[in-house]
């Protein structure tokens, strides 16, 4: 009777010896190899340092001016431009202009390294379907899985810091530009695709001739979720040293500072909102051609 | 390559066969290989799919394309017309079978070999124009030269000419969505030219068109024709279409040929109950021409007619002369053969057939 009340559990010595077992094969693994690892990540947080203290020692104006001209380049919406410029004003006068920088640094370099990364990816999975079945239940479990879990081992590799900060956004925020890059190429029209076969286009060409520029709208997309979704990322990210938004929340979290924590999550809603409008709208200008309209 | 093609009809032309397709299979499905002895055995496209599983796409196509002629393929939807006119640039590959291009064979090449062929020696028009989307008619014109690495400046300078050529001049910075149906296959015909291939193929590229657009790319297409002289490979499921164009016509059924032979021939001569029913409505006294019912003579009284006049007018000349007969000259105005009366109003009453099974079943 008693099999069916108590789960046949593994000996407690032997679940306590196998825990200790995979936590010391991996200790073992990151002394050796941490460093290397560490290593060759130098050269992201170089770029994000540089990044962050161009954004935060330039003066505020200019700063300001040059968001609004890509606001402007990217959705040509006097509108959009306008609600920029007074978002980012409101911003600094409340006093979250470095934060608020430091974000926009971390965001920016996040959404780089997942569009290098995530293009490419997505690309093969179009191209063979061992690789979109090999790949696809990864992007799932990097989805589902709490962020807690994996920041455990890069946290274990590469200690605190800006740069296991920037690994567990681009984890979160990777999957859909690769999802999307994926789809697009294979909604690709048929018809097109033999019309540049039977033109003799080799694979490159019709991969940059026709996939990639037939396939935009859908890549476009992706770039925009994934800019989301590193956005969501900014508390976590904040817990294993990232400066930015994020930090303030969590102290507003354990000392129950209201205001504080209402102020800085804004801060981020609005940056989403910023970015989201003008990405939606520079997509929207990328398919204009396929609704006959104005005149190209 | 001496192979010299022969037309069945009354008057041979002589021509060199540029496209020779020899026995020519292709069976979709898992195992084609073993589902073609089957064919072999008799199996018809409906049993092949009933107890096998395998889609007939073609069966023992044999079909001598001859130069700087216009080849129709006609046939029912599903007869196989996109999947033989693919077989010529190899987008499909033949479960067995043969594609000789100017004694080269298709099937044979490398891809290097292939995608120079395809570059070079072959374009094609499609049935839904399959424009790139983001590029302007001037861009779209000139792809097949840049992708033989033409630079797009110098490409676009050659492909104008093409643009003016189908009557777009004018619309260069339009993108395709922003043309009708009958423009947007001008720009899809402007690409083909523009890179002087020798063979044009053509996948039912005007039937998405409206009849009255139809009409007006057939006359570009003739008139162009009567200026290029290419080997053109012209799919279509309209009769009319086929007999207004086609040097040649072969026809499809089911995967399987026919019947080929110049229009005349199949009109006078239908091999089958299913052909007759085909042609049982078209209109045969202007479609018929004199030389296909003339015999041949040195002289003959009457009126002088040509050889490539239509029954119809040719009666018209008949009924108003005294003689009953005619004579045929060709074009240097010299006596070939004579014309009857009679045999010019047998060949157009249109030929008893009763019991024909119906075209659509
Ligand atoms: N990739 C494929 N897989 C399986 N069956 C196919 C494939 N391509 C064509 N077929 C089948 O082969 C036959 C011939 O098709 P095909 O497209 O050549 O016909 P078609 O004469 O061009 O018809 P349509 O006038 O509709 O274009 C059809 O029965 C079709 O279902
Ligand atoms: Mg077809």
């Amino acid at each position: 009777m008693e099999f069916f009340t108590e789960f046949p559990e593994m000996g407690r010595q032997d679940l306590r010896d196998f825990k200790k077992g995979i936590d010391a094969s991996f200790r073992e693994f990151s002394r050796t190899y941490g460093e290397g690892i560490e290593n060759f990540f130098e050269p992201l947080l170089w770029f994000l340092v540089w990044l962050e203290k161009l954004l935060i020692n330039a003066p505020w104006p200019i700063v300001i001016i040059i968001i609004c001209v890509l606001a402007w380049l990217g959705s040509r919406s006097w509108k959009i431009v306008f609600g920029t410029a007074v978002a980012f004003l409101v911003i600094g006068y409340f006093g979250m202009w470095e934060d608020t920088m430091s974000t926009l640094a971390i965001i920016s370099v996040a959404t780089l390294l997942c569009i290098i990364l995530g293009i490419p990816l997505g690309v093969l999975m179009a191209r063979s379907l061992r690789v979109q079945s090999a790949v696809t239940p990864v992007l799932d479990i990097m989805q589902t899985i709490p962020s807690f879990v994996y920041l455990i081992p890069v946290v274990m590799l590469l200690g605190i810091g800006k740069v296991p900060g920037l690994i567990a956004v681009c984890i979160y925020a990777i999957p859909p530009i690769v999802r999307l890059t994926n789809l697009g190429i294979r909604l690709v029209d048929k018809e097109v695709l033999e019309a540049a076969d039977a033109f003799g286009a080799d694979y490159k060409q019709r991969l940059f001739g026709v996939q990639i520029p037939l396939a935009l709208p859908n890549i476009f997309a992706g770039v925009n979720q994934t800019i989301m979704m590193s956005l969501a990322m900014v508390v976590i990210a904040s817990m294993i040293g990232v400066k930015g938004l994020g930090l303030p929340v969590l102290r507003a979290i354990s000392n129950q500072y209201l205001a504080l924590g209402l102020l800085n999550g804004l801060a981020i809603v609005t940056l989403a909102i910023i970015f989201d409008r003008v990405s939606q709208e520079y997509g929207r200008r990328l398919q204009a051609h396929r609704h006959g309209g104005d005149n190209g | 390559m001496d192979d010299v093609y022969k037309p069945t009809g009354m008057v041979a032309i002589m021509a060199k066969i540029k496209i020779k397709i020899e026995n020519l299979y292709k069976i979709f499905g898992d195992s084609p290989t073993t589902a073609i002895q089957h064919v072999r055995d008799g199996a018809t496209k409906q049993s092949l799919l009933d107890h096998y599983g395998h889609v007939l796409g073609l069966k023992d196509i044999n079909l001598d394309i001859p130069e700087k002629k216009i080849q129709v393929v006609m046939g029912l939807s599903g007869s196989g017309k996109s999947t033989l006119i693919r077989h010529i640039n190899r987008l499909i590959e033949p479960t067995e079978g043969q594609v000789v291009v100017d004694g080269e064979d298709v099937l044979a090449m490398s891809q290097d070999d292939l995608r120079d062929f395809r570059r070079h020696k072959s374009s094609m028009v499609f049935q839904k124009f399959a424009l790139l989307p983001h590029r302007t008619v001037a861009q779209n014109a000139a792809y097949g030269l840049t992708i033989q690495g033409i630079s797009e400046g110098d490409a676009q300078d050659r492909a104008q000419r093409w643009i003016d050529r189908v009557g777009l001049g004018g619309f260069e910075n339009h993108f395709p969505a922003q043309l009708s149906g009958g423009m947007q296959q001008r720009v899809g015909l402007a690409r083909a030219l523009a890179t002087d291939a020798e063979i044009l193929l053509m996948d039912e590229a005007f039937s998405a068109l409206d009849p009255l657009i139809r009409t007006d790319m057939q006359d570009i297409l003739l008139d162009l024709q009567s200026e290029l002289h290419k080997t053109i490979v012209f799919i279509t499921h309209d009769l009319d279409e086929a007999l207004r164009i086609g040097d040649q016509i072969a026809i499809l059924r089911d995967g399987e040929s026919i019947q080929q032979g110049d229009p005349q021939d199949i009109i006078l001569r239908p091999a089958d109950d299913y052909i007759s029913d085909f042609i049982k409505d078209i209109n045969r006294g202007r479609v018929l021409k004199v030389r296909s019912v003339m015999t041949n003579a040195k002289r003959a009284a009457g009126p002088k007619l040509s050889m490539d006049m239509a029954l119809e007018d040719a009666l018209q000349a008949l009924a108003s002369s005294s003689k009953g007969s005619g004579a045929v000259v060709d074009g240097s105005g010299k006596t070939v053969g004579k014309i009857e009366m009679k045999a010019a109003i047998t060949a157009i009453a249109r030929p008893d057939r009763s019991g024909v099974t119906p075209r659509y079943k």
